[in-house]
Parts: C-alpha cells; structure tokens; sequence
C-alpha cells in the first residue's frame, strides 16, 4: 500500500446522507476480481441516465470537480454492506480522502486498509464545507485541514494514522504475533469444522 | 462487576491486546463466497501466503447463482468468472466448498447453522454483512471487507475495535404469532432506533419476545441487526439452540460436552452493565411494511404513508431523505398502506427463506392464486431447505398458485443474478434492503414477512394479515 502523504485539492460536495454502498458502486458492477478498475462505476446511477449518457446535474459530472480527491458527503457515509468494492471505487476514481459528520463503521475501517483517510467533523463544519467548495489541503501527520480561511484541526486513532502514513500492511502486522496466535490455538476448545 | 454474553466471548478470543489500539481477535468459523473473496485469494497469491487454518474455512457460491435450471450454462460471463475464480482458488488453497452442485449449496447465512458448522460461544466471520445471522446462536459473528477476508485466510485472526454491548429488550407474548412474526419485531426496533442506532454496538436480544421465538425466527432479528448499524446481533444460546444443532452433518462429534461447558456460561451475568438500553413491547407491534429507501422507513400495515414533516420530528437531513425516498418509491404521503398495489413478490434472502418462513407463508396461498397482474416467486434459502420443503409438498402449493418455484441463492434480494425488477416495478419482499436500486436498478421494494408476501401476492395489494385464518 503507498504511504499517504499531504493532499491539496478541491473538494467535492455530495449533499447527501445515508449514501450506501449500493449506490456508491451498484451491484451489477461487483463482479470483477481484481481490486482496480471500480472508478467508472462510481455512484453509476447518479452518474449515468438509463442511456449511460451523463447526467449534468450530479455534481461528479461537473468539470470543476474532475481531478479532485476530497469528498464531502452526509452523515452516515458507507452504511449499507461490508463489500469493499465501494472503497476501492472511490480511491480508483481518485478520492484519498472522505469527510462526513459520520461513517458505517465497517466502511470507515475498509478505508484504512486501502489507503483512504476518512475524516469525522462536526455537522456544522460539514454544512460549511459543503457550501464553501473551495480549495483544501489535508495533512494528516498534523492532523490538520486547511481551507482558505480556516484551519480545522481532526482526531485520528494513532495506530491507524501510523498505518496510512507508513502505507503498513495489516498482514504482515500480525505475522509479527505468530507466537501468540499459535499459543491460542492450542488452548481452544472449538473444533475443526470438518 | 459482571459481563454481558459479547464480552466473555470477546475476552475469550483475545489474542493480542494494547491499549488504544484495536485487539486481535481470533476467528473459529470462516464462511467464504464468491463476491468478496477472489481479490482476497488474489493478496495472498500475490504475497505468496497460505490459508492458515483450511479446516475453519468453509465456501460455498451464493450471490450470483442462477436460480433457475442449474443443468444449463450460465449465461452471464462475468458471474461465471466469479463462480469459476472460487471453484479454482478453493482447489489451489484447500478450502472445503459447497459448490453449485452440491446438495449443501445454499446462502451461506442459512447453510451455517443447517449444517452444524454454526456454533454456541464462538467467532465467525464472512464476507458479508448479514453474517449477523449467526449470532441467533449465541456466536459473535461480524461481516468484513475483501482485506479483512484476506487477513482471516491467511491468519485466522482479525484486528477489531471492541463494541459497545447494547441491550434491546423485547418484552411479553405475542397474540398472533403466525401474523406478527420475528420480521415484524426487528423491523420496529429498526424504525424505533434508526438506520445508525446501533452504531458502534454489539446488540443482545433479550427479554419473552425473543426467547419464545424458534431458532429460524431468532436468525431472522438477528440478520437485520446490521441494518439498524449494529456490527453484530446475538442472543444467549438455550435448549432451543442446542437441540438446532445437534446431529447436523458438520456438527462436532464432541458435541454434548461442548453443550456442557456452553450452559450456564454462555449468558449475561445479572449484575453486567450494557452502554445502551432499549425496550419494545409486543402487544405495540402489527405487521410491518416499509414505505421508503432505507429499513428504519417503515410503518405498521394499517398506517398511511407519513408525510416527510411527520417523520423527520424536525430534523431537516430526515426530512430531506423522506422527500427523496416517497419521490423514488412514488408514493403521496396519506396513501393507505393497504392501498399500495404490487407488481411482484419475492420471497427470499438470508433473511426469510428458511423452511419455517416457507411453512408459514404457503398457509396463506394454500388452495389460491395469485393476483393476476402480479409476478411472483419463492428461492429457497438453501438447496436442503428446498428439498425438505418438496418433501412437505410446498413446493405445489406455491406452484399451484402461480408462484415459480426456485434454485436457492441470494437472488433478488440483492439482484446480482438475472433476478431483477424492472425500472418502476413495485415489490413486496421478504429481504432486508430497501435501498434505491438494490433489487433492480428503479425497482421498489417493500420490505415485509413471508406471510405478509404471500397475503400481498393473493389480493394484488398488502392486506393486514392478522384478519386472515393462519393457524
């Protein structure tokens, strides 16, 4: 995974709430088997009339917002299942970053291991966000998110931001307690399967 | 102080602990299928790691299968990629897999616990979120991602922020059990919580109403846990729970001293504190008919569609997703529930295809047809589900009354198979997502019981089944 380093970019505004996987990439789409290559079916049905032409009222299809990387949605961002595709979706289509008020849990998490950094602000600095739509630089050694008249400062949990700066796999973490994970095994009462 | 049921069997799975940093859990039961596990198989070849603990992991083909004639190709190329991936991965890594042939093939919530690979006490985790199922048990089962698939193959563990323990109490004895079932309970305390209530959480069912329910009934709240946010579901195994089990295919051969050390331990303890408390009473609850785009978007079936003012209680982002959910589901705020007609029903889903869902909803079509303009079909939640249930004879009376009469899988419950509504169309379903698109894209779905499908498929339109003869 590559280590996450200080974004500038503009900021998409998706005025929102309870977006859920099913539209972040529409099941029809969940059939590949690699990681990459979800990006053009990002939010598909928002995107794309039944011709597939654009819709020119989403706001992705906006010129303005074409090389962003930051998105910033409603509450509850990511509800929905546990499939990943939906993060793969957004970081292939290039977002690295996500702010909303808050996130599916098992979203939230899904994106750390892919080298996303969702970020949890106040409801209120969300409203602004999403009305402001300007320039923003995310920098998360500082935890700090610049926009052109403020800085908003975000809490991290510090082993997941040592994990996305060092671009750590989980994996090979864990390996790290091979010991431990066999010193389980043979106190455990539960039976093999087969 | 005591501990609730999800923290002993936290504590007794803990392989590593720090503070302020998530614990490693160690994982009993692996249930693999073919949407979320190729990319995973795909890390660890490409890392050149193994799966550590082939004899935990159990895969089987669910989301995509054809429900119709197995015999013949399937005609979706990519689909049979991902049936092909799963078929070769399982072979490569040694993984056990219930193929689409087998007799044991069916949606991995429901084979789980049929074949005894479900257990009391234990973790279980599976690349979907409705793995939740299992926790009916008294397990801690928890949905994960394609990385966390990936990291449970090659090291039987996971890492894991603790939850918060959660109690939702369900308190005395149902009047009409037949009408107002298990899903009409979780769908109120969806409605009552909200769609993020349970964020965070691990809910534990508690309290007569649930108790008094069957096994199969109990799978069914504890499923759609996670629509209400929770990470997972559970309820204190008991004799009922035991005796599910017991002489399964896959059920342990040490089985009865494992009963044993289950009993009196696999409980809360009396004293123990949970971090959020809810409490529904049964004699509020009547069948339930979500009337929007999220589960908590539901209303009892004598209700009319609340107008978005009415839901929202003055919070104006509800307000917005109301506005945006009765433009999407075409529906006027005032409309009787009862006046929504439909166009297809679909009974089905980790959720509701059970043979006692099947049971219950052929009572209702027993020696009818259904409504002319209305298409309808049942897909078994498992092939032994659907064998049991022709060896009843259900399978005539469904056919008999125009339904079609299904392969198991996950089919239009999610509609990543030919399984799907057509732009417009209106479905009474036994799943448990009403999400835009989610059963076809412009589809919309009604979420409902079994008998209330069945009862909407007779009369055209949804009918409030506790009028109707179900003994």
């Amino acid at each position: 995974m590559d280590s996450f380093k200080k974004i500038t970019s503009i900021v998409t505004p998706l005025d929102k709430v309870n977006v859920d996987t099913d539209q972040i990439v529409p099941k029809q789409f969940l059939k590949l088997v690699q990681k990459s290559g979800f990006g053009k079916f990002l939010f598909f049905n928002w995107r794309y009339d039944e011709q597939e032409n654009k819709k020119s009222d989403f706001i992705l299809n906006n010129p303005k917002y074409e090389n962003s990387q930051i998105l910033v949605a409603g509450d509850n961002f990511g509800c929905g299942s546990s499939r990943e595709h939906a993060v793969w979706a957004l970081l292939d289509y290039g977002f690295a970053v996500i702010i909303a008020p808050s996130f599916a849990d098992i979203f939230f998490s899904n994106c750390f291991k892919n080298g996303v950094l969702p970020i949890i602000l106040d409801q209120k600095i969300v409203e602004k966000l999403l009305e402001e739509t300007g320039m923003l630089e995310v920098d998360l050694e500082n935890q700090i998110i610049k926009t052109s008249s403020s800085e908003i400062s975000f809490e991290i949990d510090s082993y997941r931001k040592k994990i996305l700066l060092e671009g750590l796999d989980d994996i090979s973490i864990t390996f790290q307690y091979e010991d431990k994970i066999s010193d389980f095994e043979k106190q455990s009462k539960i039976p093999s399967v087969l | 102080m005591g501990k609730t049921l999800f923290e002993k069997i936290w504590e007794s799975h803990i392989v590593v602990e720090k503070q302020n940093n998530p614990t490693l859990i160690y994982i009993d039961r692996h249930l693999v299928h073919e949407v979320t596990s190729p990319q995973a198989f795909e890390g660890l070849r490409m890392n050149n790691r193994k799966v550590r603990r082939p004899d935990l992991t159990i895969a089987t083909m669910d989301h995509n299968v054809p429900t119709t004639d197995r015999s013949l190709p399937i005609l979706d190329q990519t689909s049979s990629v991902q049936i092909k991936t799963l078929e070769t991965k399982c072979k490569d890594f040694g993984i056990k897999l219930f193929d689409i042939d087998s007799p044991n093939q069916g949606i991995v919530h429901v084979i789980g616990p049929q074949l005894g690979i479900t257990l009391p006490g234990s973790t279980i985790v599976c690349g979907d979120r409705h793995t939740s199922t299992h926790g009916a048990f008294g397990a801690l089962a928890l949905g994960i991602g394609t990385s966390d698939v990936e990291h449970v193959l090659a090291s039987q563990t996971m890492w894991l922020e603790k939850p918060k323990p959660f109690e939702i109490r369900v308190e005395g004895k149902r009047k009409n059990p037949h009408a107002v079932t298990a899903k009409d309970i979780v769908l109120s305390i969806i409605k009552n919580i909200g769609t993020g209530g349970g964020t965070g959480t691990v809910i534990e069912y508690r309290g007569e109403g649930i108790t008094d329910l069957s096994m199969e009934q109990r799978m069914t709240i504890c499923n759609m846990s996670i629509e209400a946010g929770a990470r997972a579901g559970l309820i204190a195994p008991d004799e009922k729970t035991f005796d599910y089990l017991r002489d399964r295919e896959y059920t342990p051969k040490n089985y009865e001293s494992l009963v044993d050390s289950w009993k009196g331990n696999l409980k809360t303890d009396s004293d123990a504190k949970f971090d959020k408390e809810f409490t529904l009473h049964i004699d509020d609850i009547a069948p339930q008919v979500s009337w929007g785009t999220n589960p908590g978007m539901t209303c009892n079936v004598t209700d009319s569609i609340p107008s978005p003012d009415e839901f929202s209680n003055g919070d104006s982002n509800q307000k917005k997703g109301a506005e945006k959910a009765l433009e999407y589901m075409a529906l006027e705020p005032g409309t009787l529930v009862e006046d929504i007609k439909i166009d297809r029903v679909f009974i089905g889903s980790c959720t509701n295809a059970r043979l006692e869902d099947l049971i219950e909803a052929s009572k209702v079509i027993k020696g009818q047809k259904i409504s002319p303009h209305v298409q309808a079909m049942v897909v078994p939640g498992s092939q032994m589900v659907k064998k049991q249930a022709e060896e009843m004879g259900l399978d005539k009376i469904f056919i008999n009354a125009n339904f079609e009469w299904r392969e198991s899988g996950c089919s239009m419950c999610l509609g990543m198979n030919p399984d799907i509504l057509s732009p417009g169309e209106r479905c009474a379903s036994t799943s448990n997502r009403n999400f835009e698109g989610r059963q076809g894209t412009g589809g919309r779905t009604h979420l409902v019981s079994p008998v209330m499908a069945a009862a909407a498929a007779i009369h055209g339109h949804f009918v409030d089944v506790r009028k109707m003869d179900l003994n």
